[in-house]
């Protein structure tokens, strides 16, 4: 693992999350997260080499269900949840662009 | 299309196939294309709290079908949560295979025998589905998209081929080939026009040989015609861009069908950050030898074998011979063929009526059975019925079934008696005298002319061989 959490890479991380962080909002993520980091790195000191990565805590693989369908919502009930309804769908500010 | 001054384009497709299964791939919501707006949805696809998506089997075997139809490996494989803002869907982020794929390292063969590398096959979600409105819609004052969430959820396939294509006829191709492939394989209908197959290109150019240059991603391909039209036109603007001394962004650029022009939609700064990680909600999918012996045994062959089928009845096709083929794999109509040629029929005429006849009426193919069509073909070699009266029959077996024994004397496709045939030849012998002389001296073309005479006043129910063998006795 690299060097200790930047201020930077936390402001980088909020803004990909669409959160608005006060310069002290960000000093005291920085220190917070970069904490968890290190309990983390506490790993690095340990010989791992045998060890198999946990994918899962249940260990389990291929959970599947069948082919089948099931009832969906009743649109009136989803759409009375939705601020924005326009021809029984939802209606959000117009996006610019497309899809990444 | 070629390039100018050495240039070469490098291209490489990531194709977006839906499958074809019931339910969606992590919830039982009906995965069905054209339903009312937002009735297809539940908390699993809504990404509602508390919902658990569970993985659909029978996507996870159309999946490793596409795999084995592309000679992919299998291996055990992860799902990640791939995240960003956009309302195609609410939960905020798709549910996608990132660095470890179902199905990795295959390849493409073409009909023209070039090979294309297939990186990976992986599984994902589709989202949902937006329309952008004008400035009439009721958010006071803005304009809006609204959303139907229908699809979201629906399982799809993205298959990423490697860098290899190198010209625009190559591209359609590869993914004509590859749809044939998906519908050979049950997984996709392939249809273009409903968004069940979507393409990307990843262009660039370079001068022969060198480096790859940097490449810009098009989006918005929904046809074979605009997934050509956009490579050319992306490969020439790259290249006068560079010769004007310019250079080229990578950014992902919106091909506009009706401009034939692609323009810029984003560009990108740096790699997309999508801070993919595991879907904790989802566990490991590693399909035992048993699972995909079973997927495999249930493969059909696929189109570059069945394709080599019909040719190999052919006695030397022809180009034109070559693409009535292609329409009869492409419908999956060989079937008729074979059996023509089993029963010792003519299978080029077999070829010819299908990828014509049937092919005009596929839709009403299941009322014609093998059999009747064998017999159709059989009375046409004989002569008991015209070309023009054959394809009477044909369209009538498609659109009622039936027997061509009773529909060709129900409308009075009786062949004319050896004697019938005479004496209208006769009479028209006598009636044109110019031409009946020019035929003598030696003028092939006025056979046509004499044949025109004959179907006309025999209604079309004379055999153009037969009446060529009467005007040669008469000679």
């Amino acid at each position: 693992m690299s060097d200790a959490l930047t201020r930077d890479e936390v402001a980088k991380v909020a803004r990909l999350a669409r959160l608005v962080l006060s310069d002290a909002e960000l000093e005291v993520y920085t220190e917070q997260l970069g904490q968890i980091l290190e309990h983390a790195r506490d790993m690095n000191t340990l010989d791992l080499t045998d060890v198999v990565a946990t994918a899962h805590p249940f260990g389990v693989t291929n959970v599947v269900r069948e082919d089948v369908v099931t009832p969906s919502l009743d649109r009136e009930t989803v759409l009375a949840m939705a601020p924005h309804v326009v021809d029984h769908r939802f209606a959000v500010p117009r996006i610019l662009g497309e899809a990444p | 299309m070629t390039l100018p001054n050495g240039w070469e384009m490098v291209v490489g497709l990531e194709v977006h196939t839906e499958l074809l299964t019931k339910s969606k791939l992590f919830c039982g919501c009906a995965n069905h294309f054209g339903a009312e707006p937002n009735t297809n949805i539940c908390p699993v696809c809504l990404g509602l709290p508390g919902s658990l998506p569970v993985l659909n089997r029978e996507a996870v075997d159309f999946a490793m079908r596409i795999g084995m139809a592309l000679h992919c490996s299998i291996a055990p494989s992860t799902f990640h949560r791939k995240n960003y803002f956009y309302p195609d869907q609410s939960k905020d982020y798709q549910i996608s295979q990132y660095d470890l794929p179902i199905n990795s390292a295959g390849y493409l063969d073409l009909p023209d025998a070039s090979r294309v590398s297939i990186e990976r096959a992986h599984m994902e979600e589709d989202t949902g589905k937006s329309t952008h409105l004008g400035g009439t819609g009721r958010l006071a004052g803005a304009d809006s998209s609204l959303v139907d969430y229908n699809r979201c959820g629906v399982p799809l396939v993205e298959i990423v081929s490697g860098p290899d294509i190198r010209s625009s006829a190559q591209a359609r191709a590869y993914a004509a080939e590859l749809r044939g492939i998906l519908i050979a394989t049950g997984a996709s209908d392939g249809r273009l026009e409903e968004g069940s197959m979507r393409f990307d290109a990843n262009v660039s150019v370079r001068q022969s040989g060198a480096a790859f240059g940097t490449r810009c991603e098009i989006k918005n391909l929904n046809s074979l015609r605009s997934l050509q039209r956009a490579i050319d036109y992306e490969a020439l603007r790259q290249i006068q861009l560079i010769e004007a001394g310019g250079v080229v962004r990578q950014e992902t650029r919106h091909w506009d069908e009706n401009l034939g022009q692609t323009s810029t939609l984003r560009v990108k700064e740096d790699a997309d950050d999508y801070r993919y990680f595991r879907d904790p909600d989802l566990v490991d999918l590693a399909p035992d030898q048993a699972w995909q012996d079973r997927v495999r045994a249930a493969l059909g062959p696929m189109p570059a074998e069945r394709r080599a089928g019909v040719v190999s009845l052919l006695t030397g096709a022809s180009e034109a011979q070559l693409d009535a083929v292609e329409v009869v794999i492409d419908l999956g109509l060989e079937g008729y063929v074979h059996a023509v040629a089993a029963a010792g029929g003519d299978p080029a005429l077999a070829v010819a009526r299908v990828a014509n006849e049937l092919a005009g009426d596929v839709d009403n193919v299941g009322h014609l059975t093998s059999d009747a069509f064998v017999m159709t073909l059989a009375m046409e070699q004989r002569g008991e019925l015209s070309a023009t009266q054959a394809k009477t029959v044909l369209g009538e077996l498609l659109a009622h079934g039936g027997d061509p024994r009773s529909i060709a004397a129900a409308k009075g496709f009786e062949q004319l008696s050896a004697d019938t045939l005479g004496s209208t030849v006769a009479t028209l012998i006598e009636a044109n005298p110019d031409e009946w002389n020019r035929y003598r001296e030696g003028d092939e073309k006025l056979a046509q002319f004499f044949i025109g005479q004959v179907m006309k006043s025999t209604k079309g129910q004379a055999n153009g061989k037969a009446v060529i063998a009467e005007l040669q006795a008469r000679r």
